[in-house]
């Protein structure tokens, strides 16, 4: 099969139609109505609701990273924050010394809050993030090498299921209590924020923000290609093989561990990508990023949308973090109550998701 | 003329026990009219050791002393007078206060803190002989001396003792010195080691240097041994803490394979049920009985997690019996809102759960180190659950069953067991050990409702490290990820050393992905 035939086969005609048309109103319609349509008309995108879907953008693109690794490989990570934290870092660090002399301390040499720790020179971990090229390598690098080494670590032993679970999550804190620590050298607690503007373009601006949000989603239509196109591969099909019964694949003398790991790492890489594009719309990154309960939510929404599915991740994406905006606004103390029930009811109740829900009511 | 006399009186105060008439002689000295007048008097009162002109120093200092027109010194204490030699109550309309300036405030404080030498009160004593012993003070030689004759405590005297070499170091005489050496050399405080490296680096004569070095030799050996005990303590009592979060995970996910995200919330709502029995103790109860709130919170935190583990088993888990991964997202979900439940009901704040008296305080050891009442008790607490946990799976008909459900389900139920009942006793059981183990850690720790959340990956790393469904590989666990975080805790730091053994931890996991005790045979693979 030539690759536009594979990435087009499909058995549902209108799958593609929806896309398409998703990435119309999403390319095309909102920021027309953002730019075009005057303020006081009822039409008009306000800039707040363009950043919003910039960060649910991002938010998509971590989820499909989740999807390929759990909905296809079957390896539940709960560490893929984690991933995503480090990719925001990275774009963290490069926005931070672009900040140059505006910091408050006016230093062209360090971060503020180093200046503030009395810090003498630049750690050796910050050179180079002086370039936009270099920080972009290492959104992708460092949570990708950090997938490799600890998948290979725990694949080689086969730690499946829970335990791997349980170690990613343990990976994520592990983090987050290094990343909290002032010595570590990004910013502590604090984490990195105050930045001023990204590759020249001020962060304040409207247009950057649209720029940005323009940009998010051209990479969430990108990543789909990607994971589709592996999803659909005969590598995709022992992914596929892996999560339903590892043993036999292994005893077929395929390589489970070299699959999961292709698997990890790339879906690793995927959610630095999106931690990359997320920092910047939101202006902050810090360790509370790294938080386990973080993770965890990744995984309700794709389980949401329903997993392997891939269009179900997005959605599961949009959907749940637009009902957490909606409600944490509405009646915050209700917020928790509902995911806690999402968690369950999607659990016992939705085991293929929002998209199964309709699959099976238009066969039914 | 004045000094004089009052120099006078404090050389009979030293010889003989101080005469009320001394007292009132130097306390009516501090109305002297220059300041030099006034410090000589209140160093001469000072010295008189006598425990009444501790609260006449304070008030000097604090500028609550007054001067009635007829001569008598009255303090102020809240509004009210009181004459400072009589503590007979005085009105103290017409009287000026006795002003102060900066030295003499600092003679008054000084001399105040002496003679906490003097207080009937021996802790009090202790704790000043103690600061004397943290910054010795040629002045303070003379009190010291008039209270150690007066001391009856031993324990007080050996500080005294200790306090009075540790002036003799900076003695003109070498023999003084190195006699105050040798009567130092079996002490094993901090405070006295630093004095003694002080000494090494000034001391010219070569006999005494050498009695130093050895008696600092002595000493660092005892502390460095004082020190391990105290870590091996600490961890000892992390470990009994992480235990007891973690033997209810043990029974839930190594007996039943359930994976319950909900266990840290199982131990906080057990210290939110210490905090609501410590409430009702104290609005229904007479304060004498406020101490017995901890031991009755115990058996109803039991019952209360029980029953919550109970329901969530028949509505929740039970329904995803072998998908564990579904069953990790449902817990994390209960979690959650038990979490925001607990924070509807008793707000986002921190509540005050007491140590009962009983329980707090603890047994000073040499060096500086404590142990305390809590820990030992939670360490206690820990290893009776632990204990009473093994004895009722090992002899009672319900721990029977239990092991023939986790060994062999279709046969226990063919056998006539009723395995579903089984299913959420266990499970109750888990999340009542999680309910006892919330009422010991309201002891040392905050209540709120994000109190399960610090505890669910670290007893999470335990049972994986001590290997699932091996009680003793619990307790292994609990107790040697104590011992090697606290061992750490002095050379990296607190967080990095937690960070260290979650490193230690993963990568221990590549070793035995069954952890340090693994189950062998057949049930092993299902």
């Amino acid at each position: 099969m030539s690759l536009s035939t594979r990435l087009l086969a499909t058995h549902d005609r209108r799958l593609w139609l929806g896309l398409g048309a998703l990435a119309l109103l999403l390319l095309g319609v909102v920021p027309a109505l953002n730019l075009a349509v005057p303020p006081d008309s009822a039409l008009h995108v306000p800039n707040y609701v363009v950043t919003l879907l910039g960060k649910y953008l991002c938010y998509a693109t971590l989820a499909l990273a989740m999807d390929l690794v759990w909905g296809y490989c079957g390896v539940l990570s709960l560490g893929h924050g984690a991933f995503f934290a480090l990719g925001g870092y990275a774009m963290g660090m490069f926005m931070m010394r672009s900040i140059g002399t505006r910091g408050v301390y006016g230093n062209a040499d360090l971060p503020d809050f180093m200046v503030f720790l009395n810090w003498k020179e630049l750690p050796w971990y910050w050179l180079g993030f002086d370039h936009f090229w270099f920080a972009a390598l290492m959104a992708l690098a460092v949570p990708g090498a950090l997938a490799l080494v600890f998948g290979w670590l725990a694949f080689r032993s086969r730690i499946t299921g829970v335990y791997l679970s349980i170690i990613t999550q343990a990976m994520t804190y592990a983090l987050m209590l290094a990343f909290f620590r002032n010595e570590m050298g990004f910013g502590g607690n604090n984490g990195l924020t105050d930045f001023k503007d990204i590759l020249g373009f001020p962060l304040s601006q409207p247009s950057t923000k649209l720029g940005l949000y323009l940009l998010s989603a051209l990479v969430l239509g990108l990543a789909f290609l990607l994971v589709r196109f592996v999803v659909t591969s005969k590598l995709g099909r022992v992914m596929m093989a892996v999560r339903d019964a590892e043993s036999r694949v292994r005893f077929l003398g395929y390589s489970p561990t070299a699959v999961k790991l292709f698997a990890f790492t790339l879906s690793a890489m995927l959610a630095g990508l999106a931690g990359a594009l997320y920092v910047p719309q939101v202006g902050i990154i810090n360790p509370g990023e790294f938080s386990p309960a973080n993770s965890i939510e990744i995984a309700i929404w794709v389980a949401v949308g329903g997993r392997g599915t891939l269009v179900g991740a997005v959605l599961g994406a949009f959907a749940v973090n637009g009902a957490k905006t909606w409600l944490t606004g509405a009646a915050p103390e209700l917020w928790l109550f509902l995911l806690g029930a999402l968690f369950i009811a999607v659990t016992l109740g939705l085991p293929k998701g929002l998209l199964g829900l309709l699959r099976t009511n238009k066969h039914g | 003329m004045k000094i004089f006399k009052l120099a006078l009186l404090a050389l009979l105060a030293v010889a003989s026990p101080a005469f009320a008439d001394d007292f009132a002689d130097a306390v009516r000295g501090l109305n002297a009219d220059g300041y030099s007048d006034k410090i000589a008097a209140a160093e001469a009162l000072a010295t008189l050791g006598d425990g009444r002109a501790a609260l006449v120093l304070d008030a000097l200092a604090d500028g609550r002393l007054y001067a009635a027109p007829d001569g008598a010194l009255l303090i102020e204490q809240a509004g009210a007078f009181t004459d400072a030699v009589t503590r007979a109550a005085a009105s103290g309309a017409e009287a000026t206060a006795i002003t102060v300036n900066n030295r003499l405030r600092g003679v008054a404080r000084g001399a105040a803190g002496r003679l906490a030498l003097f207080s009937p009160d021996p802790s009090l004593r202790k704790r000043a002989a103690e600061a004397v012993l943290a910054q010795p003070n040629p002045e303070s030689a003379e009190t010291i001396r008039t209270a150690l004759a007066r001391e009856a405590d031993a324990e007080v005297r050996q500080v005294m003792t200790l306090a009075l070499a540790t002036l003799d170091l900076a003695a003109a005489e070498p023999e003084r010195r190195k006699a105050a050496i040798v009567a130092l050399k079996g002490s094993s405080n901090p405070q006295v080691r630093g004095q003694l490296q002080r000494l090494l680096e000034i001391e010219a004569e070569p006999q005494v240097k050498a009695a130093a070095e050895k008696a600092l030799a002595d000493i660092n050996v005892r502390l460095t041994l004082v020190d391990m005990g105290a870590n091996i303590f600490q961890g000892l009592s992390l470990g009994s803490v992480l235990l007891l979060a973690a033997i209810g995970l043990a029974v839930t996910f190594g007996v039943m394979g359930v994976i319950n995200m909900a266990h840290g919330e199982m131990i906080m709502l057990g210290s939110y049920t210490a905090f609501v029995v410590q409430e009702g103790f104290r609005a229904f109860l007479p304060p004498d009985y406020i101490g017995l709130y901890l031991p009755v919170a115990v058996p109803v935190a039991f019952v209360v997690t029980f029953a919550i583990g109970v329901v969530l088993e028949r509505t929740v888990i039970r329904f995803l019996y072998g998908r564990p991964l579904e069953t990790m997202l449902a817990t994390w979900g209960i979690s959650l809102m038990l979490q925001q439940a607990v924070r509807s009901i008793f707000g986002a704040s921190n509540r005050e759960v007491a140590n009962p008296a009983w329980m707090t305080g603890g047994i000073d050891l040499a060096g500086g180190f404590t142990l305390t009442y809590n820990r030992v008790v939670i360490i206690g607490f820990c290893l009776a659950v632990l204990g009473a946990l093994a004895a009722l799976l090992r002899w009672s008909s319900f721990g029977l069953h239990m092991r023939a459900v986790t060994q062999n389900r279709p046969m226990a139920a063919a056998m006539g067991i009723p395995t579903d009942r089984i299913d959420a006793a266990t499970f109750g059981l888990g999340s009542g050990i999680a309910g006892m183990a919330g009422v010991a850690l309201s002891q040392i720790g905050n209540v709120s409702p994000n109190l399960g959340q610090t505890y669910i990956v670290d007893s999470f790393m335990v049972v994986v490290f001590g290997g699932v469904g091996s009680l003793w590989g619990t307790l292994v666990g609990a107790l040697s990820l104590g011992l090697v975080n606290k061992v750490l805790e002095p050379y990296a730091g607190a967080m990095l050393g937690k960070i260290l053994v979650l490193v230690v931890v993963i990568l221990f996991i590549q070793k035995r992905p069954r952890g340090l005790f693994a189950l062998k045979g057949r049930s092993v693979d299902s």
